[in-house]
């Protein structure tokens, strides 16, 4: 799709958790071991600059790829790259290509330690990563970056319960500009928050990101915001994308029947009295995922070979579809 | 046109504290129609919940009703004693809560509690026929193979699943006002498009009037008959959904919307109303909104606005007064 130089390249992503019972009911119940196939071969770019979004709905594994991409989790299987170098077991060349990301989480509320001060919070990745020596210059450097992120650079000897849950996602927000990243993995940033303090939110990221050259990759469920932030988007369900284009395209050209489904529960503020199609059915447990295309049991598209035969990637005009029905030009 | 189903006149809602009395819902007036849908939003802490709670009497304490009247069916009900109001909540009032789990028992299967709340309001129906009535609502509210899911208990239902057996406990004694406090608020996008059908639907079979309170302007734009937008404890700007969506007249109402990202309009900045609400221990003089608002003007920091009507509702703002300042 677009030619510029990846700078995150991810292949074949996975990573499963066990969920299996204790051994010693697995022993005297006979139960089987149980494992939940949270991220199952997922593949993507990121390009320099771009915002690339994740969209899903609760289970699908956005959160977990954020999660691996950053380093919380060690993967099950896949590669990830970073300016085309792959992130391997090595601990001192992880640390450093980790030390150019960083992560927002969607929990103001959790994310920031309530016993420290603003001012520690925000330095602490300029103290780990050894980037500015001395008390003084520190201080005017957490100052700083609390006037990128529009607070009160006194603001700095306060502590979190002081502030409001967008002010919260700001000093977020400053902690991991501290670090000086080019690569931000932003989870659910502001489903937390309420809708004017959003539109704050969001503002002050493109504002970001154009000032600094960020490259964000966005974990979001609101299509809208997604739609409003991303230069790309994919789709992902059950552990797996289903279907990734540029923004505009996938929003005007939806092509998988998920896609189009999620496209059609966004609510209609335009009051143009379109009729909703709600699809019944919900998200079926990923410990027991259905077999073939894992969409199939709500897809009204569906046939014996999706129920037999997982589908993949495949690009068709513009986007990358998997789905059968596309690919045989049934839809 | 016939008398409202519910009528608030003026209601206002305190919490004593130590550090003096904070005042959650401050003269918030309006009223419900038999079968209408009134949708209630605001961001937190702007008194919507309050506001819900106050009309099925189940504010916390030490909050308290400290003025105004709440009328149903012409009655007068938040002077009621606690048990006339335990009576009238269920029968005539139903509930649906935000968190589907904290409203079911762990403890009973689903069948049980919608058949114990079926014969306590009405209790000339047998065990047999709650449970029959228990089966036809499970199947109204959309539960596939309802026989066998009736005797299962809350945590073998998907969120999705919990939220329609909620609905249908709320639909048990056949109320005429359900107040929905964020329906849809813990539901993933697509469930949360199903459980808004289906509360339209029941709406309309059962001639239901409901009170929908949420901070999501688009699920009132595709359920409510008239939206009531709240700021800082009062009502900012009420009428029909319509209007208040494509004509917003309160400079928050229009903030608000712009505030709310589109798809298919992209925009470099999205309309930013800067700062926060207000605490409820530091409300300006004047109109609440006035540090916030780009349209301020002096008599906005001193007098506080009182709702005015327009076509269809009301506006609480000085720019929509009459005697307003010149345009």
């Amino acid at each position: 799709m677009s030619s510029a130089p990846r700078l995150v390249e991810i292949t074949d992503l996975k990573r499963y958790f066990d969920v299996s019972s204790p051994w010693l009911n697995r022993v005297i119940e006979g139960r089987p071991r149980q494992i939940v196939k949270a991220v199952d071969g997922v593949s993507f770019g990121i390009a320099k600059g771009e915002t690339f979004s994740l969209v899903g709905e609760s289970g699908c594994g956005k959160s977990t790829v954020a999660r691996l991409v950053v380093g919380l989790y060690p993967p099950s299987g896949g590669r990830i790259a970073f300016e085309g170098k792959e992130i391997g077991e090595d601990r001192t060349a992880r640390a450093q290509v980790q030390s150019r990301m960083q992560m927002i989480f969607q929990d103001p509320y959790a994310s920031l330690n309530p016993r420290w001060r603003v001012e520690d919070i925000i330095a602490e990745p300029i103290h780990t990563r050894k980037l500015i020596e001395g008390k003084k210059a520190i201080r005017d450097r957490v100052g700083e970056l609390l006037s990128q992120v529009r607070l009160a650079p006194a603001d700095m000897d306060k502590y979190p319960h002081e502030f409001s849950g967008g002010q919260r996602q700001r000093i977020s927000i400053a902690r991991a500009l501290a670090g000086q990243p080019e690569f931000l993995v932003c989870d659910e940033p502001t489903s937390a928050l309420d809708v004017s303090v959003q539109a704050q939110i969001l503002n002050l990221m493109v504002e970001l990101q154009q000032k600094f050259g960020l490259t964000y990759l966005f974990i979001s469920h609101n299509l809208a915001v997604v739609f409003h932030l991303s230069t790309r988007v994919g789709v992902m369900y059950l552990g797996k994308l289903v279907e990734w284009a540029d923004t505009a395209h996938l929003f005007e050209r939806p092509r998988h029947p998920y896609t189009r489904m999620l496209l059609d529960t966004i609510p209609d503020l335009d009051l143009t009295g379109r009729q909703r199609q709600p699809v019944g059915g919900e998200v079926p447990s990923p410990i027991n995922p259905p077999s073939g295309c894992s969409f199939h049991p709500r897809c009204p598209f569906a046939t014996e070979r999706c129920r037999a035969e997982p589908p993949n990637l495949r690009d068709v005009s513009g986007s990358s579809v998997a789905c059968h029905a596309v690919e045989e030009g049934r839809i | 046109m016939a008398d409202p189903l519910l009528k608030v006149e003026d209601l206002k809602v305190e919490f004593p504290t130590r550090r003096g009395t904070l005042v959650a819902v401050d003269g918030v007036s309006l009223h419900i129609d038999p079968g209408e849908v009134l949708g209630v939003v605001g961001e937190s802490g702007a008194g919507k919940s309050m506001t819900g709670n106050a009309i099925i009497g189940l504010l916390e304490p030490p909050g308290r009703v400290a003025g105004g009247r709440i009328l149903f069916e012409g009655r007068r009900i938040d002077d009621l004693p606690y048990e006339e109001m335990r009576k009238i909540r269920g029968r005539h009032i139903g509930a649906i809560f935000q968190d589907p789990l904290t409203s079911l028992n762990p403890l009973y299967t689903v069948g049980r509690q919608l058949i114990e709340t079926i014969r306590t309001h009405d209790e000339a129906v047998g065990e047999t026929d709650a449970r029959t009535r228990a089966l036809g609502l499970l199947r109204e509210v959309g539960i596939p193979a309802a026989e066998a899911r009736i005797d299962h208990y809350p945590h073998q239902f998907s969120g999705g699943m919990r939220q329609r057996v909620v609905i249908a406990l709320a639909l048990c004694a056949n109320p005429r006002l359900i107040i929905a406090d964020e329906p849809t608020t813990a539901l993933d996008v697509s469930i949360q498009a199903q459980i808004i059908a289906l509360i339209k639907r029941l709406c309309r079979e059962h001639g239901t009037a409901v009170m929908l309170v949420t901070h999501d302007m688009g699920v009132i734009a595709e359920t409510a008959d008239r939206v009531a937008v709240m700021y800082s404890g009062r009502i900012a700007e009420i009428g029909p959904v319509r209007e208040v969506i494509k004509h917003p007249r309160h400079p928050y109402t229009v903030g608000l919307m712009g505030s709310i990202p589109k798809v298919g309009q992209r925009r470099e900045k999205l309309t930013q109303i800067e700062g926060t609400m207000p605490r409820l221990n530091a409300i300006p003089r004047g109109c609440a909104f006035n540090p916030r608002c780009p349209k301020v003007f002096a008599r906005c920091r001193e007098e506080r606005p009182d709702p005015r009507p327009t076509p269809g509702g009301a506006v609480a703002c000085w720019l929509n007064a009459a005697a307003g300042r010149p345009a």
